[in-house]
């Protein structure tokens, strides 16, 4: 036990910048749209999270920062997506260079400044709980955040109207149409909001995580949560399964290469991106026995209201 | 309706549009790209003056150019390929990577069997890449992630190799192979780094374009790609043309990764490849999937590509930051797709004045 509490502590802090990126993601592909830019909006937001903490010494800024910016990307995909009715994955691809460049350029004199961070607050009583309360409460408050936004959304889809027309535009945007819903604006807001929780997880890498600013230091998080969402099976309670699976991969992994492993660090480094590939076979072979999937039925394809299907 | 505008679909677009909003939006990518840098403190003027006469300026300048040209052409027809068919495959940089594996490890280890390199990489990456189209073909696996999921892990390989195993004992410590001898090189012509990687540049680019646009397979190729419902009535067969597909697509990038291995570099390193493969997506998509625009697009990236590198030297902006400029490219393709696929039209002031008497 003594052993598996910073384990599974470190599973749980560097899953958050996923579980971030994953329920942004859920939300925008609920509405029908696929932004596949996670990778680039969650590098703009480490980096413009990063730089706002430090200058102004405000971390909360920082976050609030990310989220903006974060939302701008979407505000871009939803143009390009929605009202031009583009290639979303060609879309997504553009975000994510886009992204990798513009982070790069605009961290490359914040390379090797370091930030207090966010300050650990243990939630009083629950931190008490033996390995439970050190390894979910003895955190700091963007990572309590991100239990606030699960719970949120679990209530949201499955109890809210709004949660309801979400829903109704990304599975027959033509029905919901003819109710009164407008597609348009509903996927324009949700790409928006969407795209800044994943900045918000790109800033939790920067400001709380690691403290610095590194070039390309979502190492690839953000398709980790492409796939994630499929594993999750739009759901964002099983997100939180598979984005502290992930974590912990990467903690244990960081760990074994720490107490002097003799398996070189590349091929640990190789599985969590095995363990995607996995994940997705499972989840095919469970689906082909007939278990019911949930993908959001107008996922990715742009809505004409003029035509006709 | 009281708007004066309506978007209605182009029944057909004129041939010249495609090519004026190609180049418009790369106009417009780079004048933007120039806002962009001025506000991240870097003077446009002089970064692009800078790309230009680095990778254009001189005879040294336009080889160069062409020497990042070639795995791109190469690449960029891998992908297009996939592309065609409606297979995303964003791996290409992946194969590149397992193509290049495959060759260090015959030149390492069956050196007397130089002519059997090109056919191991293709072999190698194109069943890398089949693997992802297999999961595609049989369970529905989404190729854009195993294909990415697959480029992550194709890296890790890499490094593995070049940081363990095959490490050059004189290499100082430093992440590569020992230098191929040269039996194992690719010819270099006209006294600059252009190796005969070119010459695969050139026909590729040709055969494929003749094949897409004549034969009855690549007939097939595109209704897969615009109608797989139609196809599927038609009695082509989707599941086995999307595992050969994507072998085909992995064993064209496998001999990028050939190609830039034994033709440019001699050795296999840590971040060997510089991110051609995911390049190549722009590529294709700039060239709007046809083989020969490929090969000029593939010219202008590689102008981009040069001039980065001067910027990273001349002007100590990270190598990425072209990125922004790529990225911009396909935001305003993207944009300028809608104008070719819709048209604006004025509704006539007539008809919006009968409309009006008709709701009074």
């Amino acid at each position: 036990m003594e052993i598996l509490v910073p384990i599974l502590t470190a599973a749980v802090r560097s899953g958050t910048p996923i579980l971030y990126a994953t329920l942004g993601e859920i939300l925008t592909e609920k509405v029908g749209v696929l932004n596949l830019g996670l990778e680039g909006i969650m590098l703009l937001g480490a980096c413009s999270g990063f730089s706002v903490a430090y200058f102004t010494g405000n971390a909360w800024l920082g976050v609030g920062a990310a989220f903006l910016v974060g939302a701008v990307m979407g505000l871009l995909h939803a143009i390009l997506s929605v009202t031009f009715k583009g290639n979303q994955v060609v879309s997504g691809l553009a975000i994510t260079m886009f992204g990798t460049g513009a982070s790069s350029l605009l961290g490359r004199t914040m390379v090797g400044f370091t930030i207090p961070g966010l300050p650990k607050v243990p939630v009083p009583y629950l931190s008490d709980i033996p390995v439970l309360g050190k390894v979910l409460f003895d955190h700091d408050l963007l990572l309590y955040g991100s239990y606030v936004l699960v719970l949120f959304f679990c209530w949201f889809y499955s109890s809210t109207r709004p949660g309801l027309y979400l829903r109704a535009v990304g599975d027959n945007p033509r029905a919901a149409d003819a109710m009164g819903i407008s597609v348009d604006k509903n996927r324009y807001l949700y790409t928006m909001v969407g795209a800044g929780i994943v900045a918000v997880g790109g800033a939790y890498l920067s400001v709380s995580y690691t403290k610095m600013w590194a070039e390309l230091m979502s190492s690839g998080r953000g398709w980790i949560a492409v796939a994630l969402v499929i594993f999750s099976i739009w759901n964002p309670a099983r997100a939180v399964l598979g984005a502290y699976l992930f974590g912990g991969v990467e903690a244990f992994q960081l760990r074994l290469q720490a107490a002097g492993t003799t398996i070189p660090a590349p091929i640990l480094m190789m599985l969590p991106y095995v363990m995607t590939i996995a994940v997705l076979f499972v989840i095919a072979i469970r689906q082909g026995k007939g278990i019911i999937f949930g993908a959001p039925a107008a996922l990715g394809t742009p809505f004409y209201r003029e035509e006709r299907d | 309706m009281r708007g004066l505008l309506k978007v209605e679909p182009r029944l057909s677009s004129p041939w010249w549009l495609g090519a004026v909003i190609t180049f418009s939006s790369i106009a417009s990518a780079l004048a933007l790209g120039g806002v962009f840098l001025a506000f991240m403190g870097v003077s446009p003027l002089e970064a692009y003056a800078v790309i230009l006469r680095s990778a254009l300026g001189d005879g040294y300048g336009v080889s160069e150019t062409v020497v990042k040209a070639i795995p791109l052409t190469i690449a960029g027809i891998a992908v297009m390929l996939a592309f065609t068919m409606g297979l995303w495959n964003i791996g290409a940089e992946g194969q590149i990577f397992i193509g290049a594996i495959a060759s260090a490890a015959m030149v390492r280890y069956f050196p007397s069997e130089s002519r059997a390199v090109a056919l191991s990489s293709m072999l190698a990456a194109g069943l890398w890449a089949a693997f992802a189209g297999y999961l595609k073909a049989r369970w529905n696996i989404n190729e854009i992630i195993t294909t990415l999921m697959l480029t992550y892990v194709a890296m890790n390989l890499l490094n593995y190799f070049v940081y363990g195993p095959w490490r050059d004992p004189a290499g100082l410590g430093f992440p590569i192979t020992a230098p191929f001898p040269d039996s194992a090189r690719l010819p270099t012509l006209w006294g600059t780094r252009i190796h005969l990687g070119i010459v695969l540049a050139v026909v590729l680019p040709c055969v494929a374009w003749v094949v897409l646009r004549f034969s009855r397979w690549g007939y097939e190729l595109r209704v897969m790609g615009e109608n797989p419902r139609a196809a599927g009535f038609a009695g082509m067969n989707y599941t086995r043309n999307v595992a050969l597909v994507m072998f085909l697509s992995g064993a064209i990038a496998g001999i990028a990764g050939m190609c830039e291995l034994s033709g440019l570099q001699g050795r296999l390193q840590h971040g060997f490849s510089g991110g051609y493969g995911n390049t190549a997506i722009i590529v294709a998509w700039l060239a709007r999937l046809n083989p020969l625009a490929i090969v000029l697009v593939s010219f202008l990236m590689g102008v981009l590509l040069v001039g980065g590198e001067s910027l990273q030297v001349i002007m100590r902006l990270p190598l990425s930051s072209v990125m922004v400029l790529q990225g911009l490219i396909l935001f305003f393709i993207l944009g300028g797709e809608f104008f070719r696929k819709y048209r604006i039209r004025r509704v006539g002031a007539a008809i919006t004045g009968d409309m009006e008497r008709e709701e009074r």
